[in-house]
């Protein structure tokens, strides 16, 4: 049974010139099996929680540890944390154009499992995962991602989530920008993954709403770049009906009513 | 987004700088909106415009045309100690390329042109010294030519090889009669040091396919006028792969007869250590409604590898309703490459449909590089399937299979060498 720990984690990232600390001590342990939600403010470091553990190179570690199964994953590069087990489904999953998202998932299946999956028996498996999460078949011919909508993006992240089978997953802000229907679809291929029981799940949300489909087993309120508070399915509620005032936030940030904050778009570098 | 109220003309000369960009006033993220309303005028009417950039000189004759220096605009970034030997040779008779068409279709004939044949009259006129000696060199013109309203379902493909030192002056001329429709692709291999003018006319109603291939070996020398003439209605895509030769420098001119015309004009280039790969294009919108579409990209690995890209649209003051915009990408894969982009737009009319254009030249984009990897995809796998992708864009939709392959095998083995 697998188990991912992190321990007094500290974060910083490099923002003009200076180093911004923001995880300021982060502690939690998830196993296979289990599902964590993060609740927490915009700008309270829940995607820098996500990218530090996935291996981003944009966030620096500046002390404390992440072992999956007593491995040291910070000594890993991004693609050994993935082949560990490690899933990241971003809250803005990145346009890639050119590659087309069959060649992707059939790169990822590969690395992943250790040897390229027989192609009959793939193209058949990448179809049915499809057609359960109701994305047309025509997408595995598009350039990954590009010019996909919020809630396709969100649909092809789940599709990976399905095929590559994590020991741990993250999944950042996965219900933000769904509606109704992608958002049952969505929940339902993170469950059919849960059901599996070989996968521990950490949901970064901010709506109760998806927890209505996905139910997790403890909830963890994120401030300021650490777990204020952690309890079970209940605080979820507590949290929607009180915000976040008891923790000393003093904006009105509300769960279900607060936006993310503008995300650092990717984009090539540009030179005179 | 442009809006002033006066006067006749504007030019836009922008480079890549964005503070260039705003300085315009006209022009955000190099995107000109449409139906920009002209600010300064910039010459007198009834004016050539061959008068106001002396670069944009067009003649047959030889001697209309200096020797360039380097100092001029359209030499500035060419090595010109590289190219020396062309100017120096004297173009003698009847020495072209070999050049060979494969298989035989209806509709399709190829074979030298006797000087004063009357095809020679009307074609595209030369745009620098060298393409003015190519063309005018006694018994140096080839004609394919593809009949009236001809529909071929075969791809027409021209082998161009040449190996040695002497240098060589070659004219081919395509005409693709109205109505036609047709592919060709110019295949161009060897050693060779080449002086190429090719003059390419497009009847009314004509659609041509057009994909030139520089596979050149690693010593090639390569200048070539690439000289379109595109009738009422015509379309035309032209494709330019340059992937060998030491220097290739290739002008693609646009010459629009009637209103009308489509044309797309795109190019991919992949620039290893010492290869200096420059695609200069003029498309000069002189008659009304016409569109183009330009879009080349460039990969470039190893110390010295440099690509030029000049796009030059000029949107004349009767071109009312013209459709353009222009994009160049270029990805440094390693940082002693370097790559020169200057997109270049003049408007003599308010009255256009649309009009734009993005540059970028830069390394690998982290967070493509970061989603792959989070997959599982080893960080040289990634970077392959990124470059790969960059140019599967343009190589993939050229519409002749094996020949896509032979490209993307040729990407393949370059990749190979980058990431070894
Ligand atoms: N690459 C970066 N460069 C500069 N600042 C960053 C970067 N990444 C994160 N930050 C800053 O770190 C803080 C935490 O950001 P993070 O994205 O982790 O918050 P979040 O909890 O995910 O917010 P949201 O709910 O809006 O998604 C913010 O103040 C943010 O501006
Ligand atoms: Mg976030």
């Amino acid at each position: 049974m697998a188990t991912l720990e992190i321990r007094d984690l500290h974060v910083s990232v490099e923002a003009d010139g200076t180093d911004k600390q923001i995880l300021t001590g982060v502690d939690l342990t998830i196993r296979a099996g289990e599902t964590h939600a993060i609740m927490g403010p915009n700008g309270s470091g829940k995607s820098t929680l996500a990218y530090a553990i996935a291996g981003h190179p944009k966030y620096t570690i500046t002390s404390g540890t992440v072992t999956l199964d007593g491995e040291d994953v910070l000594a890993m590069s991004v693609d050994e944390r993935a082949r560990a087990g490690v899933f990241l489904a971003m809250q803005y999953p990145v346009e890639v154009p050119g590659v087309s998202v069959s060649n992707f998932l059939r790169s990822a299946a590969t690395a992943i499992r250790g040897e390229a999956p027989k192609l009959r028996l793939w193209v058949k498996e990448q179809k049915e995962a499809m057609s359960r999460l109701e994305m047309d078949p025509a997408f595995s011919e598009r350039s990954v991602n590009e010019g996909f909508s919020g809630g396709e993006k969100k649909r092809h992240e789940i599709l990976q989530l399905e095929l590559l089978k994590p020991k741990i997953a993250v999944l950042d802000e996965t219900d933000s920008g769904l509606d109704v229907d992608a958002l049952r679809v969505v929940s339902e291929g993170v469950n059919r993954v849960r059901e599996g029981g070989e996968t521990g799940v950490l949901l970064i949300t901010h709506y109760t709403r998806i927890l209505n489909y996905i139910k997790p087993d403890f909830v963890h309120v994120f401030v300021r770049g650490r777990i204020a508070e952690s309890g079970g399915a209940e605080l979820a509620d507590e949290l929607e009906a009180n915000g976040y005032a008891k923790y000393g936030v003093e904006t009105a940030a509300t769960p279900g009513r607060s936006l993310p904050t503008s995300p650092v778009l990717p984009g090539v570098v540009t030179t005179a | 987004m442009a809006s002033s109220d006066s006067a006749t003309a504007m030019q836009v000369a922008l480079s890549t700088e964005r503070d260039a960009l705003k300085a315009t006033g006209g022009v955000m993220d190099g995107a000109i909106a449409t139906n920009v309303k002209p600010s300064t005028p910039r010459r007198p009417a009834g004016e050539s415009p061959a008068d106001v950039r002396p670069e944009r000189l067009r003649s047959a004759d030889p001697d209309a045309f200096g020797v360039p220096t380097g100092r001029e605009e359209e030499w500035r970034f060419t090595p010109l100690a590289r190219v020396k030997p062309l100017f120096d040779a004297v173009p003698g008779a009847a020495a072209g390329l070999d050049a060979r068409i494969e298989g035989e279709q209806d509709g399709v004939s190829f074979g030298p042109v006797a000087d004063g044949d009357p095809l020679l009259d009307g074609l595209p006129l030369p745009a620098d010294l060298l393409s003015a000696r190519a063309a005018s060199a006694p018994g140096s013109t080839t004609a394919l030519r593809i009949d009236k309203a001809a529909e071929l379902t075969e791809a027409v493909v021209v082998n161009l090889t040449a190996t040695g030192d002497a240098v060589l002056f070659g004219h081919l001329v395509i005409e693709v009669g109205e109505q036609a429709r047709a592919t060709v692709v110019l295949d161009h291999t060897g050693d060779a040091r080449y002086v190429g003018k090719t003059s390419v006319l497009l009847g009314d109603g004509a659609s041509l396919d057009l994909v030139s291939v520089q596979s050149w070996g690693e010593t090639a020398v390569h200048s070539e006028h690439l000289a379109f003439q595109v009738g009422r209605d015509a379309r035309l895509r032209s494709t330019q792969v340059t992937l060998g030769g030491s220097l290739v420098r290739v002008l693609e001119t646009v010459d629009f007869t009637g209103p009308g015309g489509d044309v797309e004009l795109r190019g991919v280039s992949f620039a290893d250590d010492g290869q200096h790969l420059e695609h200069r294009l003029l498309v000069d919108h002189s008659v009304p409604k016409c569109r183009s579409r330009v879009t080349y990209k460039s990969a470039l690995q190893g110390d010295q590898a440099h690509t030029v890209w000049i796009g030059d649209v000029l949107i004349r003051a009767a071109a009312e309703g013209t459709d353009t915009y222009e994009l160049n990408r270029n990805l440094l894969l390693t940082p002693e490459a370097r790559a020169d982009s200057v997109p270049n737009l003049e408007i003599e009319t308010g009255e256009i449909a649309g009009a734009g254009h993005a540059s970028a030249t830069g390394r690998f984009d982290d967070e493509q590089l970061f989603y792959l990897q989070a997959r599982g995809i080893p960080a040289d796998v990634a970077r392959r399937m990124v470059v790969r992708g960059f140019f599967a864009e343009v190589v993939e939709s050229i519409g002749v299979p094996a020949l896509e392959e032979r490209l993307m095998a040729t990407i393949e083995t370059e990749l190979e060498r980058a990431f070894s």
